[in-house]
C-alpha cells in the first residue's frame, strides 16, 4: 500500500503498524513525535496503530526558534 | 532578586531565550549559556528523514533549563491543539509557549484564537504560556482561563523596537495575578531593563541577542540589564517629578562666606 510521510509517498507492507514505519524509517527514539490524519499516536500506541492505505503520517522533531 | 514562580516552579533567572536566528548550534548553546537562562524555547518542523545530523535539540537540553515548546506556524485553536499535543509528545513536557499569529508581515497575535485555545489547552492538562496583544482586558481573560502567565508584546517580533506598549504593559502589570512576560520586541538590554523597572516579571528575547555581533556578550549583557532593572523595581523607583525644577540632593547651606 501507499502511504504518504510528511509528504512523500512510501510504499509499505500491508498491515503495516506505525512502529513498523517507525524502525523502517529509524526514526530516533527520542525527540519525536507522530501523526496519523491529523492525530497524535503517542509512542506506546505504536505497535497497536496499523496503517491503511493513504494515510497521512507527519513525523515533526525540534526546530529553532522564539 | 526575588525568584520567580510559574505554575509552582522557581526560576532564577528572569531572561527567557529563544532560539531561533542563530548562526549555529554550538553558538546558541553558549549564548544561552552565558545568558543563565532557565526557560528556553523550542520550534518544531517536519523531520527529514534524509538528513541525521540535524539535531539542535540536545545543544538545549541541560538540568537547569526548562524547555518551552511555541506552536509557532499554527492558524487557529484547533491547530493549536494538535501542536501542543505533539510538542508534549516530542519533548516530554507539558509547558507550551502558545502563539497563533496566521498573518506573516506583523505576526501579530490572534486574541480571540489565542483565548479559545488557552482555555482549551488548561483543560488538557499544559502549563499555558500565551504570547498576546498588550491588552489589558484579554490579559484578565488569558489569567480567568488558566494561562499560568501572559507574554504580551512590546512590539512585533524580530523588530527590536522596545516597548511600544508600555502604557498597557503597566496597565497588565498592575491588574496582574500571575506572572507577567513581555515577549517579543525588546532589542536592547536598556529595554529589557525598562521592562522589569515597570515590574514585569520576566522577558523573552531571541533576535537581539541572536543576530548581535556577539551573541555571547550580548546575551552576558541582557543577564545583567534584567538583573539591573529588578533589583531597581524590588528596591522601589524614586518618583518622577511633574516639573524640571530641581530638588537639591546636597545641602546648599553655604559653608563659604560671601
Amino acid at each position: 500500500m501507499i502511504i504518504k510521510v510528511n509528504n512523500k509517498e512510501m510504499e509499505l507492507s500491508s498491515q503495516a503498524s506505525l512502529q513498523q514505519l517507525a524502525e523502517t524509517l529509524q526514526m530516533p527514539d527520542k525527540g519525536v513525535a507522530v501523526a496519523v490524519n491529523n492525530q497524535m499516536i503517542p509512542r506506546t500506541k505504536w505497535s497497536e496503530t496499523i496503517l491503511q492505505e493513504n494515510d497521512q503520517v507527519v513525523v515533526i522533531k525540534a526546530a529553532c526558534g522564539g | 532578586m526575588e525568584k520567580l514562580v510559574i505554575a509552582g516552579k522557581e526560576f532564577n533567572s528572569r531572561l527567557f531565550l529563544g532560539t531561533g536566528k542563530f548562526k549555529s548550534n554550538d553558538l546558541m548553546e553558549k549564548a544561552i549559556l552565558a545568558s543563565g537562562s532557565e526557560m528556553v524555547t523550542v520550534a518544531m518542523k517536519r523531520i527529514d528523514l534524509d538528513d541525521k545530523e540535524d539535531d539542535m535539540l540536545h545543544h538545549i537540553v541541560h538540568p537547569h533549563i526548562q524547555l518551552l515548546p511555541n506552536t509557532s506556524g499554527v492558524r487557529n485553536a484547533e491547530e493549536a491543539v494538535f501542536a501542543a499535543q505533539m510538542a508534549r509528545e516530542a519533548f516530554g513536557t507539558n509547558w507550551l509557549k502558545l502563539e497563533i499569529h496566521p498573518d506573516p508581515r506583523y505576526l501579530l497575535p490572534d486574541t480571540v484564537e489565542t483565548l479559545k485555545a488557552t482555555e482549551q489547552l488548561v483543560k488538557l492538562g499544559f502549563v499555558v504560556l500565551p504570547y498576546c496583544q498588550a491588552d489589558p482586558v484579554l490579559c484578565r481573560q488569558l489569567e480567568e482561563a488558566g494561562a499560568a502567565t501572559v507574554m504580551p508584546l512590546g512590539a512585533p517580533i524580530g523588530t527590536n523596537k522596545g516597548l511600544q506598549t508600555r502604557e498597557f504593559i503597566q496597565i497588565i502589570i498592575e491588574q496582574a495575578g500571575i506572572p507577567v512576560v513581555v515577549d517579543a520586541g525588546i532589542g536592547a538590554p536598556s529595554q529589557a531593563a525598562e521592562a522589569m523597572e515597570l515590574g514585569a516579571s520576566a522577558v523573552l528575547v531571541n533576535t537581539a541577542i541572536a543576530v548581535a555581533g556577539d551573541p555571547v556578550r550580548m546575551a552576558q549583557a541582557f543577564k545583567a540589564a534584567v538583573e539591573a532593572g529588578r533589583e531597581a523595581y524590588e528596591a522601589g523607583l524614586g518618583g518622577v517629578s511633574s516639573s524640571f525644577q530641581a530638588s537639591a540632593s546636597s545641602p546648599l547651606t553655604a559653608f563659604l562666606n560671601s
